[in-house]
């Protein structure tokens, strides 16, 4: 961390191609395409994009329907992420480190490929079908299969988050509470929560884009029906396919605006986690022997 | 009560009679509260969510016999949507994390105005939904998008295309890239690449055989991470590749197009041998992590 080092003169000129060559590289790749979206979504101006978003049925439907799926698939991670971390992270367990490499299985299937077998299960032909018609229930092609699938590509997300955050603090604080005679849920309300709260909010806002942004799991899955079971990146897609594309380009820059505020707030929470890790490491050099002794038992 | 208490401090108390490693090992769980309830929802997402479904999409694969799963598998469109799908991640792939080193190297060593902006800017297509990436990618590229139309007379079609289908994933797989490598390069030791440059050195000999070795892990990961992210990547993929069967098909176009022929023995076997490679990257992330972890220590 020192190493906060001002090149040489002689590497000057090589600092400065290598500066060039990664803000062409961030600028080509990412920051013109950013532009783009906004741009040509309001070319037709204001107003037209103002009603592309509100004037057609379809598209404020699949605003509606982005807007009740990613909360619930959200809501699921959040109680999820919250158990596993305090499991992985507080408990020691045959399979635990198994258990670990599950949690990151989301991130590397391919959103199709787990579309797909949640209609293998669910799916008219699926496993359950059978059941589901018999009970009357639509999951494939409707609501609970896109939260299903939303909350899959999502999993990782909020309990990644956590696992390294409740690692570094240590069980000492909880254990003192236990011993003090609160129970679990004094512990976790009055203890581990406002411990792990910019971690928890910084997993919710990373799992709430990805959710809103979700596109091919939920592809698979909805039956694309306008007006039913499109979301909004599914509804881009729609009008794409019809060659309206400044419609498009309209709600895809509602998207694009939610995922610039999403970092923004990242931005903010990762301030806040650094000064909290900071604080930390003052209070861990301040206690020597709290610090010894995490370290050996950890 | 109180007995219990002091007992629930371990780190303080001596080891009892149970051995040292083993008391230290159980006592934990056993005072901490919140063992059962945090174990039954993990494990009921995990199991349903995560094993169930991938376990079901396997055996409805392995059901067809060695001679069903190849027919459905190893058809000729099956084999050049692989094709495409392994050397577009792979070009991808090599792209982002060249293009990922040079961003990180400069993100971690260099001060200059405008560095955390850029800092900044590396993470937006994490958040940008995959959707919206693929609809401008392809409008900047057709012949009249703003890049298209000084592109496209060179004889570079960026749109509905096999190239296209590699910018768009080296867009989506371009943070993993930067990520991995930057916080290894800002911890990397300066004092031994002055001393190699004191003893005489070269610039570049200094690059290769002090700098990249000790990147070189993190590297490797950044690599197998975007070809994970790249080979799995659809949503926008869909958009701008054009879609032509054995020409711009990738695998999960496949699997979506023929699920939508109901031909379910095509799309799960499909599925199957992409959900073969991705966990095996998986497995190969995981091991070099460790590595990783094991060299910072």
């Amino acid at each position: 961390m020192a190493s906060r080092i001002t090149t040489s003169d002689a590497s000057r000129p090589i600092a400065a191609l290598l500066v060039t060559a990664a803000v062409a590289i961030v600028g080509l790749l990412i920051v013109v395409p950013l532009v783009a979206v906004f741009a040509e979504a309001f070319a037709p101006g204001v107003a037209a994009w103002w009603r592309a978003l509100t004037g057609d049925p379809d598209t404020r439907h699949a605003i509606w329907l982005s807007l009740t799926v990613a909360p619930v698939a959200v809501a699921i991670n959040t109680v999820f992420g919250v158990a596993a971390a305090w499991l992985v992270a507080r408990f020691r367990f045959p399979g635990r480190s198994l258990l670990i490499s599950f949690f990151d299985v989301p991130f590397s299937v391919s959103p199709v490929v787990a579309g797909l077998a949640i209609v293998l299960i669910f799916g008219r032909q699926g496993l359950l079908g059978p059941t589901l018609a018999w009970l009357d229930w639509k999951v494939i092609f409707a609501w609970p299969g896109l939260v299903l699938a939303t909350t899959f590509v999502t999993l990782p997300l909020v309990v990644r988050e956590l696992i390294p955050v409740m690692e570094a603090i240590g069980p000492d604080e909880e254990m003192a509470a236990v011993s003090l005679g609160a129970n679990g849920w004094q512990v976790f309300w009055r203890v581990t929560l406002p411990n792990i709260r910019w971690a928890l909010l910084h997993g919710i806002v990373l799992a709430n884009a990805r959710a809103m942004g979700e596109f091919g799991a939920v592809y698979v899955v909805s039956g694309h029906i306008a007006g039913a079971t499109d979301t909004m990146p599914l509804r881009v897609e729609k009008l794409f396919q019809e060659y309206r594309q400044p419609a498009s380009m309209a709600v895809a820059s509602v998207l694009a605006g939610l995922a610039l505020v999403t970092l923004v707030v990242k931005f903010v929470i990762e301030h806040r986690l650094a000064a909290e890790a900071r604080d930390l490491e003052r209070a861990r050099s301040a206690d020597g022997t709290t610090h010894d002794a995490t370290l050996e038992a950890a | 009560m109180i007995a219990f208490a002091i007992d629930s401090l371990p780190l303080t108390v001596p080891p009892t009679a149970s051995g040292r490693d083993g008391g230290r090992r159980r006592r934990r769980p056993a005072v901490l509260p919140g063992f059962a309830t945090s174990a039954a929802i993990t494990s009921i997402v995990v199991l349903s969510l995560i094993v169930f479904p991938l376990a079901v999409l396997v055996l409805r694969a392995a059901s067809l016999g060695p001679g069903g799963f190849l027919a459905a598998a190893w058809t000729p469109r099956a084999r050049a949507a692989y094709a495409v799908s392994l050397g577009a991640s792979l070009i991808a792939a090599v792209l982002s994390s060249v293009l990922g080193l040079v961003v990180a190297w400069v993100l971690a060593r260099i001060r200059f105005p405008g560095r955390r902006l850029l800092d900044a800017l590396v993470d937006i297509p994490l958040a940008l939904p995959t959707a919206v990436a693929g609809l401008v990618y392809s409008s900047l590229y057709v012949p009249k998008g703003w890049l298209g139309q000084w592109l496209v007379p060179l004889g570079i079609k960026g749109a509905y295309s096999y190239l296209g289908i590699v910018l768009v994933l080296v867009f989506v797989s371009l943070p993993f890239a930067i990520r991995v490598v930057q916080p290894v390069i800002e911890s990397l030791d300066r004092d031994t690449e002055e001393a190699a440059r004191i003893l005489g050195a070269s610039r570049l000999q200094t690059f290769l055989r002090v700098v990249l070795p000790g990147i070189l892990p993190a590297f490797v990961t950044g690599f197998a991470l975007s070809l994970a992210r790249a080979l799995g990547e659809y949503g926008s993929v869909v958009f701008i590749s054009g879609n032509m069967p054995f020409k711009t098909e990738i695998a999960p176009v496949l699997i979506v197009s023929r699920l939508e022929e109901f031909a379910y023995a095509e799309a799960t076997t499909v599925a199957v041998l992409l959900l073969a490679m991705s966990l095996t990257l998986l497995i190969v992330v995981n091991t070099l992590q460790q590595r990783l972890a094991r060299n910072a220590q």
